[in-house]
């Protein structure tokens, strides 16, 4: 559990990294908290010849909470937003931040890394997804682009992001008041088996639409349409409502099999999460 | 020993008992302070000048033929010093013997390094020496290890199967141990006749111990002392001694094994690891030292694993509950290899004796097997089958309670042992516990609590709650003649004991037990402290180390507080007597008018008359012409002691409230009492330490862990992500309740207490389990017991038991 060897490179500014990165070519990986990438290298399942570190790269760690946005910049850890303001229409990326990892996990592990690693069941991935949240990148160059969440995972730890290019920052352009994210896991701290994640358009007792997006049920998270229709069909904010919402939920997916859980056993799971989310969040 | 006024002066002292003695107090544990402060020494702290790195190159199948071994290249790797296979080296094997017949047991060896077979994905192969440990595993990368794969028995189902492949082929069958025992006459018509008969099939994962200190050695020739020094992590630094001397050939007197500070062992350091031997003989062709650290990928798959067992097990019953006879089959899967000393007879030696366990069995029979398979081989973890055991005993006896309409728990009254000593059917002799009084205790620490009608009143709101126990006792201390009932070739049970004080009137003691994190520091200081009078920081303990220590057993099977403690406190009060012998003679008193008190000697009959320990040392090392003619200079004692018949028997019950949650399957722990009687509890923290870590394995076995492979022998968990070992977040705090039942033969009345926390959570957890899946008429018997179970069987998604 040593890693090959590698080149270490410390990276200055943003356009310096995203230059060196294109002029390392693909053997070249970012390092942000090193949650993920430092044990994978440890296994030898990944074997970047250049590292290059962004974690001295300050500007890229902020949370700049306003009343109509939330961006929080790329390096910033899973327990600085954890612990942090920000504000009343974003609770749901606060509390969200519980169900990752362990605390040593949460205090090196960045929102960048998170997005980048793109795991299946990745709570940032998962909070962008719902969120409509828009994932600003950096090239060489100086080029930057701006990436939908909806876009932007592809698959297996795949995402739409080119090789040279680095998160900057994510940006939450609409207040979710009455979002809620769980999930289960065998163990605190886990990966999840299935986790689910909603935002409810609520006024004066009723659902008038609202968002269901879900992890563990792919190689990628998703978001669900026809759970979504659903609540945009709308209707007080009740269990009835709820149910009728997660069991279209868990009748779209067609979740994997593994040692740990089964498809049918995630699709309950997926419904009963969804039930579980949706009240969660109502009670907001 | 301890007069009243040495209490006055000491009612400060932390932990000293009002009583004026130390048996008994909660003594702060010695070793904290390092430990905690980071001052501790594990062997990955040890850096040597010079000191390579070992890596090991490992099989990547689980079962073949090495066609070809090339380490050319390993040897162009920047950083790489030294390669060696198994016939550079050329070590002898380790071959774990019992003194029983051919066909009850099958002799196979252990090679040091694969040398023309590999029987489980894993095994080494090779051992790579490098000036890091970056550059040794870049090293084995670079080897080239050509194998000649033949088809993989990984379950006892291919084993057994006629025509299987050998993982041995000493036993063509892959059964490397079968033994019969206490066939009862007549228990085919006990059966027959029987108003009940009830069957148990349950299966145990397998697990792994997981101390939290991976193994590791650094070893290294001392030119000065002439000796290869070797300082590893064991439970059993003699016998790595004696299998290191053996298998390079050298004499035991130019081996030392050191042993730093410890991060647990559970059982899997009482056994010699091939990598503990390989890493000494690389050391010695290389001439430099050479440090190895497991790493948690090897840790998990390349290791010491335990517990894979099947049970066919069917118990009879009268109408009113009592137990008629017990009929049992166990089947054991040892992995590749037998362990030195305790071979693969240790699970199905034990199940079968200990089975009955607290309950009068007037009938019983039972097989007991050993089977071959290409995984990696078993060692003795924590418990030893008992958990596994036990929790078959447990269920027989709830299943019956159900058969016959009758309250659990007064079955289990019905059959607990009440009178002792009570020899059983099993030829074991249990000395006096507390069986019914711990399942009494806990039962109403429960119902006093209300967890009874909480039960009821939740299950209106549709929560599902279950209650169970289990009720078991723990042989502990075994002597030499209980071990030499198994036969092991090397029989373990004594413990020696040396005893030295000091001219500052301090006292070092030498015990051959192994504290691996059991706080021996502590309480066998409190042990010599209580015999002599003195506080315990003037008490140091010796171990760990082959050169200090004449002999030694080591740690395991809960014997260290029995046998070491005993042997400690005699050596001490020979010391004592010595004492009493020099004080008299230089007070001029006679002998029968002295006494210890307060660190000194003193007359009976004034006790202003009195040399202190410093006096009389002063007498014995500086001015021995003061001496009477006939002692001898210096203040030193020894002593031995070993275990007194089949040993003495801890018990314990458990009681668990768990709920079922209904969305997603999680079983949650909402309330865990544990009643412990373990005699005399020298320091009360320690055993209820013990207690607590020995549940949270236990129900790591019942709802977590599992070792796993892919049809091809890779095992599937290379990390905790995998390889679910709960954390803080899934084990309860545990309400400890104490019964103090003394043991007659130790020396202050203590049995052992290391490993009944472990022993009786899996029963009492499955039996909660299924108390709460009663209403769904699922009976859940294989542990570990996952979410999706629970959720199949609550929402009858399961097939109904038979």
């Amino acid at each position: 559990m040593k890693p090959p060897p590698f080149t270490y490179h410390r990276a200055r500014d943003v356009a310096g990294a995203a230059d060196l990165v294109a002029e390392l070519g693909e053997d070249a990986k970012f390092l942000a908290g090193g949650q993920s990438l430092i044990p994978m290298m440890n296994f030898r399942l990944a074997r970047p010849e250049h590292l290059i570190d962004i974690g001295g790269l300050r500007e890229l760690s902020f949370v700049d909470a306003g009343p109509e946005a939330l961006r929080v910049g790329s390096l910033t850890t899973h327990r600085t937003v954890e612990t942090a303001d920000l504000g009343t229409g974003f609770d749901v990326v606060r509390e969200a931040m519980r169900w990752i990892g362990h605390l040593p996990i949460r205090t090196r592990g960045t929102v960048g890394g998170s997005l980048a690693h793109a795991d299946a069941t990745a709570e940032w991935c998962l909070l962008a997804v719902l969120l409509d949240a828009e994932i600003v990148v950096a090239g060489a160059g100086g080029r930057r682009r701006t990436i939908a969440a909806g876009d932007a995972f592809l698959g297996f730890y795949t995402t739409l992001l080119a090789d040279d290019e680095l998160i900057v920052e994510v940006v939450f352009g609409r207040p979710a008041p009455h979002a809620a994210v769980t999930e289960f896991a065998e163990r605190k701290g886990d990966f999840a088996v299935v986790s689910a994640a909603v935002d409810l358009d609520v006024g004066s007792g009723a659902v008038a639409g609202g968002r269901v997006a879900l992890g563990g049920v792919g190689p990628a998270v998703v978001r669900v349409p026809e759970a979504e229709r659903v609540l945009q069909a709308g209707g007080r904010a009740c269990r009835d409502l709820f149910e009728a919402c997660a069991d279209a939920a868990a009748q779209a997916v067609d979740p994997p099999a593994d040692g740990d859980a089964g498809t049918e056993y995630r699709r309950a799971l997926v419904r009963n999460l969804v039930i579980r989310a949706c009240e969660e969040a109502v009670a907001r | 020993m301890t007069s009243e006024v040495a209490t006055g002066d000491r009612a400060n002292e932390p932990g000293f008992r009002a009583d004026g003695t130390w048996i008994g107090a909660a003594v702060s544990r010695k070793e904290d302070p390092r430990l905690l402060t980071g001052e501790a020494r594990f062997v990955d702290d040890i850096h040597l000048p010079r000191m390579l790195h070992a890596a090991f190159v490992r099989s990547t199948v689980a079962s073949g033929h090495i066609t070809s071994v090339d380490l050319s290249r390993v040897l162009e790797v920047p950083g790489v010093v030294a390669a060696f296979t198994a016939e550079d080296l050329d070590l002898g094997d380790i071959t774990p013997r019992l003194d029983r017949p051919p066909e009850e047991h099958t002799e196979t060896s252990m090679p040091i390094l694969a040398r023309d077979r590999v029987r489980f994905v894993g095994e080494p192969v090779a051992v790579v020496l490098a000036e890091d440990p970056y550059a040794a595993e870049d090293g084995i990368e670079a080897a080239d290890v050509t194998y000649d794969v033949t088809p993989p028995v990984l379950s006892e189902e291919q084993a057994l199967t006629p025509g299987a492949n050998a993982v041995h082929d000493e036993a063509p069958g892959n059964v490397l141990l079968d033994v019969s025992m206490f066939a009862s006459d007549g228990i085919d018509d006990v059966f027959a006749e029987a108003p009940c008969v009830v069957h148990v099939r349950a299966r145990a994962g397998r697990q792994n111990a997981l101390p939290l200190e991976t193994r590791g050695v650094v070893a290294g020739w001392d030119a000065r002392a002439q000796q290869l020094l070797v300082q590893t992590c064991t439970q059993v630094p003699h016998q790595v001694r004696t299998v290191l001397a053996g298998s390079l050939g050298m004499s035991e007197s130019t081996v030392r094994v050191l042993v730093p500070d410890m991060g647990g062992g559970f059982g899997i350091k009482c056994v010699v690891g091939r990598e503990e031997i390989a890493v000494a003989a690389a050391a010695t062709r290389a001439g430099r030292p050479v440090k190895w650290i497991e790493d948690r990928k090897d840790a998990l798959s390349a290791s010491f694993l335990a517990r894979e067992q099947r049970y066919e097990a069917r118990a009879a019953f009268d109408e009113t509950g009592r137990i008629l006879g017990l009929d049992v089959d166990v089947l054991c899967d040892m992995g590749a290899y037998s362990c030195y000393p305790f071979t693969v007879g240790i699970e199905p030696l034990m199940a079968s004796s200990e089975m009955p366990g607290v309950y009068r069995v007037p009938a019983y029979r039972v097989r007991g097997r050993a089977i071959a398979t290409n995984k990696a081989p078993t060692a003795p973890y924590r418990g030893v089958s008992r958990p596994q055991h036990v929790m078959v005993m447990e269920r027989l006896v709830e299943r019956a309670a159900r058969e016959l309409g009758l309250d659990a728990l007064e079955v289990r009254r019905r059959n607990l042992i009440t009178v002792f000593p009570y020899t059983g059917i099993n030829n074991v002799t249990y000395d006096p516990g507390s069986y019914l009084e711990s399942l009494n205790l806990c039962e109403r620490v429960l119902a006093d609590e209300g967890w009874y009608g909480t039960q009821r009143s939740v299950a209106e709101q549709g929560r599902v709650l279950g209650i169970g126990y289990a009720c078991f006792n723990e042989r502990t201390g075994y002597g030499s003649d209980a071990f030499a009932k198994r036969k092991m070739q090397a029989v373990p049970g004594f413990d020696l004991s040396e005893v030295r004080m000091d001219t500052s009137g301090t006292v070092v003691v030498t015990t051959g037990t192994m504290s691996h994190g059991q706080s021996h520091e502590t309480t066998m200081a409190q042990i010599v402290a209580d015999k002599l009078g003195l506080p315990v920081d003037k008490v140091k303990i010796q171990q760990g180390d082959t050169d200090r220590v004449t002999y030694g057993w080591g740690s395991f099977g809960s014997r260290s507080i029995t046998i070491g403690g005993t042997a400690v406190a005699l050596a001490a009060g020979n010391l004592g007597g010595k004492l009493l012998d020099l004080g008299a003679h230089l007070l001029e008193t006679r002998r029968d008018n002295v006494e210890l008190a307060d660190e000194g000697v003193q007359q009976r009959d004034d006790h202003d008359r009195r040399l202190s320990y410093q006096d009389i040392a002063d007498v014995a090392y500086l001015r021995s012409h003061l001496l009477p003619k006939e002692a001898e200079p210096g203040l030193q004692a020894s002593a031995s002691f070993d275990g007194v018949g089949d040993g003495t028997f801890s018990n314990a019950a458990h009681g668990v409230v768990v709920e079922l949650h209904r969305d997603t399957g999680r079983v949650e722990i909402l309330r865990y009492v544990c009643v412990e009687d373990c005699g005399v509890a020298i320091n009360p923290q320690v055993v209820d330490g013990q207690a607590r870590g020995g549940i949270a394995q236990g129900i790591a076995g019942a709802l977590f862990e599992k070792v796993t492979y892919d049809e091809n022998g890779e095992p599937s968990a290379a990390s905790f992500l995998d390889y679910k070992v709960p954390t803080a977040c899934e084990i309860p705090d545990v309400a400890m309740h104490h019964i103090e039942t003394p043991c007659l033969f130790t020396d202050n009345g203590a049995k052992g207490a290391g490993e009944g926390g472990t022993i009786g959570a899996p029963a009492a957890v499955l039996n909660a389990v299924n108390d709460a899946l009663r209403p769904a008429g699922v009976e859940l018997n294989d542990t570990p017991i996952t979410p999706q179970q629970v959720f199949d069987a609550l929402t009858g998604a399961l097939e109904v038991a038979p």
